[in-house]
């Protein structure tokens, strides 16, 4: 068991940490929140910024080559995400770019469309969003329903409605799951599209959450209209494409949970300046249990890294550190919360942001439910729960939605009602 | 950053696995729970053969010098099987007579005289006198050691104590934080064997009365090494300043700093045994969740089902990766062993508690009769939540530790 860089790896911490000493000094803020998405001065310098760690090989760090990447692997990237924290600048801009669709575009797009969009997204001159849940299709993201519909000249026509999409708001493009043809089961007739953000008929509207703050945004197509060099793997295909992003999505959240600020120091601290509460054992348990969960996570990501460190890919295990962390954090607020009293609702009390965060949290990537649904069925190998969508086309499902609408769901219920 | 195991690790896990799988713990336990403790079998000598006795003393005084992560491989091995071996009262002993450089640790190495930890909470704790498991407010001090020079008497009461019937010498940490080595057979010893839920552990209540015995200090090599890993883990963690006693622990450097040691290395054995004994029980319920059927489908198929099982394994996983913080901050950040050990611990009860009534719910009533195995892991949980400070008093550390940071 070594916690310690490889002489390789060491080297290399050397040669990030050198260039940050070099070139910090041109670096904007970190801001805790994502409030700075609303401040455009703000977010041209995080462009710049990721340019110029673009210019020194440390955005991109596992592209290929070929692409303006470094071609090294996820501990390469653990290391400089550590550095940058280390010396307090800010990373790229562009985490969903570069993190997710951009390997999925090295995976699947086209030579042109490799040409054309990676080195702008590479250097923050272009920004991307991931357009993938809709109001219908969260947790069942197969079930989306935004319609792109064939024209006789090659080209496509979207309409319909995406949520819960990060920097749509400032983004140049977006990477779209569309469904291209609804009269097969629902897995098989969706389509990847790039799709440019000021393309007419597309309205991007802030969504606010409990905090007040809009952090994600709606989008809405109305008769937008995308030519074929715009489909990324193939016409129907999409699902497969699809699950390449969420591949990655997975790694880059494995990658930088530590990131998110749920730390058990810091929460303790939070306590510790209230003498009752230090003394008080229903405090000192609470605390002593979230301790040991986050204490946990540490060690778990280690795991992970130690894992991808030998070529292996983080499974649907992973999700079960994001349960631990987002209900670690909420026992914290809670608790934080009953000790400071109403002063850590106030708003400009980081407790409160916190405390509003999380519920949304919660479901962000899948909900808990589903997430132990799929851990239970591919770690544990439990047999799945029977489904009524299976080999049905996704234009019949719709009479799956209503209640007591499909015969076989009605059925069921007959049968236990007999029973 | 690489956490996987060596091939000797694989090698000794793989070699406890095989040892304890010629023995049927589980079945005799039942039998013993109603006929008597001798349907147990006897794996000392197995585990001598397997030099588990000399898993922490040093190459130079006959042991395999190993570390305490491997030693809780092994101890999560006896864990899945519930296997009667005395680690928590030998490993620790083993541990502090190894620091003292105490004369027969070769015979001890070998497995021909087993010595015993007695539980003492760690030297300058926070309540110094509440020292050993007992009931309540009642619980006894720490025992006392008097005289000068070598020889002293030992006088206290220790109850509870894992692995003491049949050991050959007691090693008891006294209220300030000395050490001492009586031999069992001595004047004034009484160890009362007692049978509490769990009969795969064997405790006794132990007491001293005025019990002749030799005083342990450290050896200066073992003070030399203390110090050299001391160094190198400064400034691995916020210090907890004025602490003394956790200075002295992060260096090992001192009597009582190797006496707080012994606490924290038995409850990452405790850990460990528990992570195995979860990993039988998760395993036992995901078997029967696909084989049964209710309404006509595999239960594990519910997501009632499915989701409690995935929160034994979140649990388990969570267990786990402290165990591997124990085990590297044992070695590599002396100062963080005892928050290390602690949240291992914590966690590791959390899942043992866990996951132990879930196997129970999962396999419904046939769960809870004395034929099935089930009950057999939940008196192992029931016991384990209580002993050498209990579950609550480790997340209470844990506690303590992330205050004063």
């Amino acid at each position: 068991m070594d916690l310690n860089d490889t002489p390789e790896q060491a080297a290399y911490r050397e040669t990030v940490r050198g260039w940050l000493e070099q070139h910090k000094a041109q670096a904007p803020e970190a801001r805790s929140t994502r409030a700075g998405a609303e401040d455009a001065g703000y977010l041209a310098a995080r462009r710049a910024w990721q340019g110029k760690l673009a210019e020194g090989g440390l955005a991109g760090v596992t592209w290929p080559h070929e692409f303006g990447g470094q071609g090294l692997g996820p501990i390469e990237q653990v290391i400089v995400n550590q550095e940058l924290g280390r010396a307090g600048v800010p990373g790229i801009l562009d985490v969903i770019g570069l993190g997710m669709l951009g390997p999925c575009l090295i995976a699947h797009g086209t030579d042109e469309q490799k040409g054309r969009y990676l080195g702008p997204m590479l250097h923050g001159d272009e920004v991307w969003c991931q357009m993938f849940s809709e109001p219908a299709a969260g947790s069942d993201l197969a079930a989306v329903q935004t319609r792109a519909r064939a024209e006789d000249d090659g080209s496509f026509v979207l309409n319909g409605q995406k949520v819960w999409t990060t920097n749509a708001q400032f983004a140049s493009f977006g990477l779209l799951l569309a469904r291209t043809n609804p009269d097969v089961p629902k897995h098989k007739g969706m389509t990847m599209f790039i799709v440019p953000m000021d393309a007419p008929g597309i309205t991007v509207r802030g969504l606010r959450q409990i905090s007040g703050e809009a952090e994600f945004n709606e989008v809405f197509f109305d008769d937008v209209r995308v030519g074929p060099e715009m489909v990324v793997g193939g016409v129907d295909n999409g699902w497969g494409t699809a699950l390449t992003v969420l591949m990655y999505e997975r790694l880059t959240i494995g990658l930088g949970s530590e990131g998110m600020g749920y730390n058990p120091y810091r929460f303790a601290r939070a306590l510790s300046g209230d003498a009752a509460a230090v003394k008080d054992k229903a405090v000192r348990k609470a605390i002593g249990e979230i301790g040991t969960d986050l204490l946990a996570l540490r060690f778990a990501s280690y795991r992970t890294l130690s894992a991808l460190s030998q070529g292996q890919i983080p499974g649907p295990e992973s999700g079960l550190a994001k349960v631990t962390t987002v209900n670690a954090a909420i026992a914290a607020g809670d608790l934080i919360a009953d000790v400071l009293g109403p002063d850590a609702l106030g708003e400009d009390s980081e407790w409160s942001y916190m405390i509003s965060f999380l519920p949304g949290l919660k479901s962000a990537g899948g909900t808990e439910q589903i997430l132990r649904n799929t851990i239970g069925e591919r770690v544990l190998g439990l047999p799945p729960e029977p489904r009524l969508d299976k080999g049905v086309p996704f234009s019949e499902l719709a009479k799956l939605s209503r209640p007591g609408g499909s015969t076989s769901s009605g059925a069921i219920e007959k049968e236990e009602a007999a029973a | 950053m690489d956490l996987s195991l060596t091939d000797e690790q694989e090698f000794l896990r793989e070699a406890a696995r095989g040892t304890l799988s010629r023995f049927k713990v589980v079945e005799a336990a039942r039998e013993a729970l109603d006929d008597g403790l001798e349907q147990l079998p006897d794996l000392w000598p197995a585990a001598r053969e397997a030099g588990w006795a000399g898993l922490l003393i040093s190459d130079e005084h006959g042991g395999a010098g190993l570390g305490v992560f491997d030693a809780m491989l092994v101890a999560e091995e006896t864990g899945r099987v519930l296997a009667p071996v005395p680690f928590i009262g030998l490993l620790p002993a083993t541990a502090i007579l190894d620091a003292a450089g105490y004369d027969g640790l070769e015979a001890i190495a070998a497995g021909e005289v087993r010595p015993v930890w007695i539980p003492t909470r760690p030297p300058g704790d926070l309540e110094p006198n509440w020292t050993v498991d007992g009931p309540g407010a009642a619980r006894p001090d720490a025992p006392a050691i008097e005289g000068d020079g070598d020889t002293v008497r030992v006088t206290g009461r220790a109850s509870f104590v894992p692995d003491a019937p049949g050991a050959d010498l007691l090693v008891v940490v006294g209220v300030d934080g000395t050490v001492a080595v009586v031999e069992a057979g001595a004047e004034g010893v009484t160890v009362e064997q007692v049978v509490r839920y769990d009969v795969t552990r064997a405790l006794a209540h132990v007491t001293l009365d005025g019990a002749p015995g030799t005083r342990l200090d450290v050896s200066p090599d073992a003070a030399a090494d203390a110090a050299t890993s001391a160094l190198g883990a400064r400034g691995s963690m916020a210090a907890v300043a004025a602490d003394a006693a956790t200075s002295a622990l992060g260096a090992r450097g001192s009597m009582a700093a190797v006496a707080a040691d012994a606490w924290y290395v038995a409850q990452a054995l405790i850990a460990a045994e528990a992570v195995g004994t979860v990993q039988t029980t998760l395993e036992m319920s995901v078997q029967y969740a696909k084989e049964r059927f209710t309404f006509g489908r595999a239960i594990g198929s519910y997501q009632a089902v499915k989701h409690e099982l995935t929160e034994v394994l979140r649990r388990l996983e969570n267990a786990r990766s402290l165990l591997f913080y124990a085990g590297w901050a044992r070695d590599s950040a002396p100062a963080e062993f005892p928050l290390a050990a602690s949240a291992a611990r914590s966690a590791a009860g959390s899942a043992l508690d866990f996951g132990t009534r879930s196997n129970i719910n999962v396999h419904g009533g046939i769960g809870a009769t004395w034929e099935h195995d089930a009950p057999l892991y939940f008196r192992r949980a029931q016991l384990t939540r209580r002993l050498v400070g209990g579950h609550g008093d480790a997340t209470d550390r844990v506690a303590e530790r992330l205050l004063a940071a």
